[in-house]
């Protein structure tokens, strides 16, 4: 007698927790989509950040992709998200400064996209002004000089065609269009922008060997002695190349930009922005938040006999009392070397981040 | 009724054993470290950062602007010899406050300890070059050409040099190692911190204080003009910051929760 009474109060249970029958309709989902994460990643740092309000689909992906590359969001249909974040440049503006839709510029160079995943405080931009993917998305679409637009402006435009409309549902499960599922499904294909095959990648890999040079600027680059570029932009067990994190740098001794210093209104931050990743510099040129050094060499010169002394100078730009670090012109030229094998060619001509 | 009791008395089973204990009845309990961080005594929070103005012995005003060091494997030592030790590790990172608070993964039985320690840093077993995904994420890496593994300790700031000059200063530690020859030589500079008996009847904490002045003062009087940059590859300077490390910590007191 004792176990099917067991058995019935089991099945209350079960019956309780279960949905009713009958009731309301099953609750859509969109296909499930997972991150192509590379090995590499896996192995050696956190897993990528996805939030639980904005699950990766392919349906939320593909909708964000599409959005990406419409000029739809613009205020007069002319500039889309790729205008300015273009795939074959690591989607980043080979202008120091991008053009708004009224032909006004911005004060800062566009930032690469890439990785985006594995910004684990999610402070993003230079400034780190956006704290999510998701609120990132919200500011160029109604930024006076990037597309200078309205949220109501682009509802209308997005619900007058039955392609979004039909794309919203699909990825959302309904068809109602509103800002919060745009910025989900633009941050949903924002995330798979992954980049992780580098010519570096693929000598960790043992697939491929570096050159000399290329060797003795990874040396440069990890010597305290000499680049120590190591504790802000990170060693070979990180393929990010990036702390992201807010140094002043030393690009100026009085500041115009503030930076992270106009956000958090402490004197202490002024001057200070993110630091870059330096995966794909190949294509990234311009360099710094406001783009001012067109090569890479200009960049290594910065750190090498340029550095400006500030109150908010980052203590690891030690020499700064000499202007730099001192490389010789052989250092500064291997640098450059294995610099330029963190970029990843299959990356920018990836078909999947191409418009169709 | 009879042929229902089994059942019951399963769930009353399995009430008792989700519930707490109570403080009589408990063989086990959870423990957190907390740490605090002090000047000669005088509280040193995140808000204290970036203002030169705190004086080291040597005389130098100079600030703090980035804090952060790794303490593991905590271990409860008892009177006959035997010692339980919670292996894992914990960055404090009083930068960005994160780390403050380390709940130790496995509870500790009760009882009076005769002592209570942990490693600053990592030894040499766990010191493996980069397979901690979390620290290979906050690049809490020492370059392969130093040996590789874990940096111990990121201390960073200004202090006023001896031309009036604000300039930056890294104090960091890892284990020492010349590399002046063909192979690199290595000694350890990892070190126990002893926080002394400790009695743990019930869920507690541990406060644990460190005082950032004593890096600069016992038993090496840092001279900041003489050597503020470039420590890692410092063999003398990384042996004399390990001594001076040996004074920095201390027990405030254990809370029971």
């Amino acid at each position: 007698m004792k176990r099917p009474i067991i058995l019935v109060l089991l099945i209350m249970l079960s019956v309780a927790c279960s949905k009713s029958e009958g009731g309301e309709p099953p609750e859509y989902t969109a296909t499930p989509l997972s991150l192509d994460v590379p090995a590499f990643f896996q192995e050696n740092i956190l897993a990528p950040v996805i939030p639980i309000t904005n699950p990766l689909t392919e349906e939320g992906v593909a909708l964000g992709k599409k959005l990406f590359f419409d000029p739809i969001l613009s205020a007069d249909n002319s500039i889309s998200c790729a205008e300015c974040h273009a795939p074959s440049s690591a989607f980043t503006d080979t202008d120091r400064f991008s053009d708004g839709v009224n032909g006004v510029l911005g004060n800062r160079n566009a930032m690469p996209l890439f990785n985006l995943a594995w910004n684990f405080d999610e402070r993003f931009f230079w400034d780190g002004s956006a704290t999510s993917l998701e609120d990132q998305v919200f500011h160029p679409i109604t930024d006076a000089t990037e597309m200078a637009n309205t949220w109501d402006k682009v509802i209308s435009a997005l619900e007058a065609s039955s392609e979004y409309t039909d794309m919203f549902l699909s990825a959302f499960g309904e068809g109602k269009i509103d800002s919060l599922k745009v910025a989900r499904a633009i941050a949903q294909f924002e995330r798979t922008l992954i980049s992780g095959n580098s010519k570096f990648d693929k000598f960790l890999a043992g697939e491929l060997e570096l050159t000399e040079a290329e060797l003795n600027g990874r040396d440069i680059f990890m010597d305290e002695t000499r680049g120590d570029c190591f504790h802000c932009h990170g060693n070979p067990n990180n393929p990010l190349w990036t702390d992201n994190l807010f140094h002043n740098n030393g690009l100026d001794s009085t500041f115009v930009d503030l930076g992270l210093g106009r956000l958090t209104g402490d004197p202490a931050d002024n001057g200070k922005f993110k630091s870059p990743s330096l995966r794909n510099l190949a294509f990234t040129a311009p360099y710094m938040h406001d783009g001012r050094f067109a090569t890479l060499e200009e960049v290594i010169n910065h750190y090498s006999e340029g550095l400006q002394n500030s109150a908010t100078v980052d203590p690891l730009m030690k020499k700064v009392a000499q202007g730099g670090v001192q490389l010789t012109e052989q250092d500064k030229t291997d640098l450059k070397a294995f610099l330029l094998t963190l970029s990843d060619d299959e990356f920018i001509s990836n078909t999947a981040f191409r418009e169709q | 009724m009879k042929s229902i009791f089994p059942f019951l008395l399963l769930l009353a089973t399995l009430g008792v054993s989700c519930s707490d204990d109570d403080v009589s009845g408990q063989v086990a309990a959870q423990v957190s470290l907390r740490f605090n961080h002090n000047w000669d005594g005088e509280e040193f929070q995140t808000s204290d950062f970036n203002t030169v103005g705190y004086a080291n012995l040597n005389g130098e005003k100079m600030s703090v602007e980035r804090l952060r060091y790794l303490i593991s494997d905590v271990t409860f030592e008892s009177s006959d010899g035997s010692s339980f030790t919670v292996e894992g590790y914990n960055l404090v990172d009083l930068t960005n406050e994160k780390g403050l608070s380390y709940q130790l993964s496995d509870s500790v039985p009760v009882g009076n300890y005769t002592n209570v320690y942990f490693t600053f840093g990592f030894d040499n077993d766990n010191n493996q070059n980069g397979i901690y995904p979390d620290l290979n994420t906050a690049l809490w890496n020492v370059p392969e050409m130093l040996g590789g593994g874990y940096h111990y300790m990121q201390l960073e700031g200004k202090f006023i040099d001896s031309t009036q000059t604000e300039t930056g200063y890294q104090y960091h530690a890892i284990r020492a190692v010349d590399n002046s020859g063909e192979e690199l030589v290595f000694e350890d500079t990892f070190f126990q911190v002893d926080l002394g008996p400790v009695e743990i009847q019930q869920n507690s904490t541990i406060a644990i204080s460190m005082n950032i002045a004593e890096w600069f003062k016992n038993p090496n009087q840092w001279n900041l003009n003489q050597l503020h940059s470039m420590m890692m590859p410092n063999f003398e300077a990384q042996k004399a910051i390990s001594q001076n490390g040996k004074t920095v910590f201390g027990l405030e007191g254990v809370f029971q929760e």
